[in-house]
């Protein structure tokens, strides 16, 4: 699924995560000699492959109306209410996942990691098929649930993009989600922490938040940002369900004959999703010393 | 347990909803008409070529020019600004630009594309030539610009394993770099590669956004006919029909990920 990304394709969620918190192996140093044909040539076929469409868009998006260059692409993004209202939308949608998504899997993560470690396969096995899914195949599943439900279920869920979305895009962040939290709690002395909290006597729910969910906050956060860019991606499921999501508005953007403003659209958002990314592997990079930069 | 109900609701009901639907007639009765429509059509036929088709080549170039920057991005230092801002790139591409990543390529390689104008300029006029951004080429290309990313972030573990130990060792017995690549990286590296190339061929067949932006429903892969089935058209019995591919392309990619855990046990053997 490509993401799709976008489509999210999110096929090794695994390897994506599994750099995420590097476990802290012996910095292996490398040589570094003259640069080599066959490393420069990759990198000069690589910079012509993916700066080339990014660089193009970024002057298609500053072509004006009237075939001069401006930035009227960009201020009509700015002006316009569907725009703003489809953002809106899908903000919201990715703020309540991200917050849904680390309340109903840390809980999971730790109780399986501390009562039933013999649970951890089916786990991993139940997060994965999120992935092994199609998004379309879930569209399709949610279009003939939304046909056949009864109407207080379609109006209660089915009638808003927030309240139709939100629960499947949870599940569609899981595989990104386990990882980042599993690899997170791996990393603390989760045992000991459980059991110094519980016999100073808290709640579980205490422990949970105020000894635990500090000591795994980068994990967390990491979490979050990636069901944040997931959420802000995805339009197969959307966009078959006809909720006008903000990626939903990009297309709807570019038919209503604005290529520009779609292109200009697109740029920001892969511009914000790089941010999110790079400062989450700023952040782990920080909270775990020089030497560990890798995070995606 | 929240989490296993959440999912049972939330995911399983969707799915139970494809299988049931997909052996139901718009009556309600069992039928596996919808499977037999889905083989004896040629529409659906095609598609499913295609997609196939659109997978193996695009999975094909993505793990080979994947390895190869991955090779060469891994010699940069660690913790340095080119390894971070590539894996945060990578990660951008490989799994969240599906649509952005459609109109970067319309803007490129569209009709008035930057890069169309530039080419035509200079006396290669692509489209002259039957080039279309909307063809099974066209689109795979931008499926190219996200699976060369996601190979980079499959590979780079696995090309990070091989200790600079086994080289030297190699090359102290008398190895030469050939010798060492063949005898020693390729064996080693290969379940990996293999692996990853198959996730990549999964994330092809699945792969709908970039597709719904270039082109649309009209065109004629699978996802792209589930689309069609669900929302495009009025006949009746239709959407079934779409479940039914639905089931089918979990198929594909259930036999994929089998082959991948077969790979994957064998790539463990000496990595990590």
């Amino acid at each position: 699924m490509s993401a799709g990304s976008g489509g999210v394709g999110m096929f090794g969620a695994d390897a994506l995560i599994g750099e995420l918190t590097p476990a802290p192996s012996a910095p292996t140093r490398r040589r570094r000699g003259r640069p080599r044909l066959w490393r420069v040539t990759i990198f000069v076929l690589s910079a012509i492959f993916f700066l080339g469409p990014l660089l193009s868009a970024f002057k298609f998006s500053l072509i004006t109306a009237n075939g001069s260059y401006g930035l009227s692409n960009y201020s009509q993004i700015v002006g316009s209410s569907a725009i703003r209202s489809s953002l809106v939308t899908s903000l919201e949608i990715a703020v309540i996942a991200a917050v849904v998504v680390v309340s109903l899997m840390l809980p999971t993560v730790v109780w399986v990691r501390l009562r039933r470690p013999q649970l951890t396969l089916l786990l991993e096995g139940v997060t994965l098929l999120p992935i092994v899914i199609p998004p379309v195949v879930v569209a399709a599943g949610l279009e003939e649930l939304q046909r056949n439900a009864p109407s207080w279920v379609v109006s209660l869920v089915f009638n808003h993009a927030l309240t139709g979305l939100t629960p499947f895009y949870v599940v569609l962040a899981m595989p990104f989600t386990y990882r980042a939290l599993d690899t997170g709690v791996r990393a603390i002395d989760l045992r000991t922490l459980v059991d110094a909290s519980r016999s100073l006597g808290a709640s579980w729910t205490v422990t949970l938040t105020r000894v635990i969910l500090p000591n795994v906050q980068t994990a967390v956060l990491g979490a979050m940002f990636l069901t944040i860019a997931l959420c802000l991606g995805e339009v197969v499921i959307s966009s078959l369900l006809l909720y006008t999501t903000f990626p939903v508005e990009i297309i709807q953007e570019s038919l209503s004959g604005t290529a520009g403003i779609s292109v200009a659209l697109s740029i920001v958002t892969l511009a914000f999703t790089f941010l999110l990314l790079f400062s989450l592997s700023l952040i782990a990079g920080r909270r775990l010393g020089p030497g560990s930069s890798r995070v995606l | 347990m929240p989490f296993a109900a959440y999912v049972l609701v939330f995911l399983g009901l969707p799915l139970y909803m494809v299988v049931h639907g997909s052996l139901t007639t718009s009556t309600g009765g069992f039928t596996l008409d919808n499977f037999k429509s889905t083989f004896t059509s040629p529409e659906y036929k095609a598609a499913f070529e295609n997609s196939l088709v659109l997978a193996l080549w695009t999975s094909i170039a993505g793990a080979v020019f994947g390895v190869w920057l991955a090779a060469a991005v891994i010699t940069a230092r660690t913790g340095g600004m080119l390894r971070r801002v590539v894996s945060s790139a990578s990660g951008v591409f490989a799994y969240f630009a599906g649509l952005p990543l459609a109109f970067a390529f319309i803007a490129a390689l569209g009709p008035l594309g930057v890069a169309t104008v530039l080419l035509r300029d200079s006396g290669v006029n692509l489209y002259a030539h039957g080039f279309r951004i909307s063809s099974i080429l066209g689109v795979g290309l931008a499926y190219v610009y996200f699976q060369v990313p996601l190979m980079v972030i499959l590979i780079t573990p696995a090309l990070e394993g091989l200790r600079p130990q086994w080289q030297e060792a190699a090359q102290s017995l008398g190895a030469t770099k050939l010798a060492y690549l063949r005898h020693v990286a390729v064996p080693v590296l290969a379940p990996s590669v293999i692996g990853a190339t198959l996730i990549l061929f999964g994330n092809a067949f699945s792969a709908y956004a970039t597709a719904l932006a270039l082109v649309g429903s009209t065109f004629a892969i699978v996802p792209a006919q589930i689309d069609d089935a669900i929302n495009g058209n009025v006949l009746v019995g239709q959407a079934n029909i779409g479940l039914a591919l639905g089931v089918e392309m979990i198929f594909v990619i259930v036999i994929v990920m089998v082959g991948y855990g077969l790979v994957q046990r064998r790539a463990r053997r000496w990595l990590q």
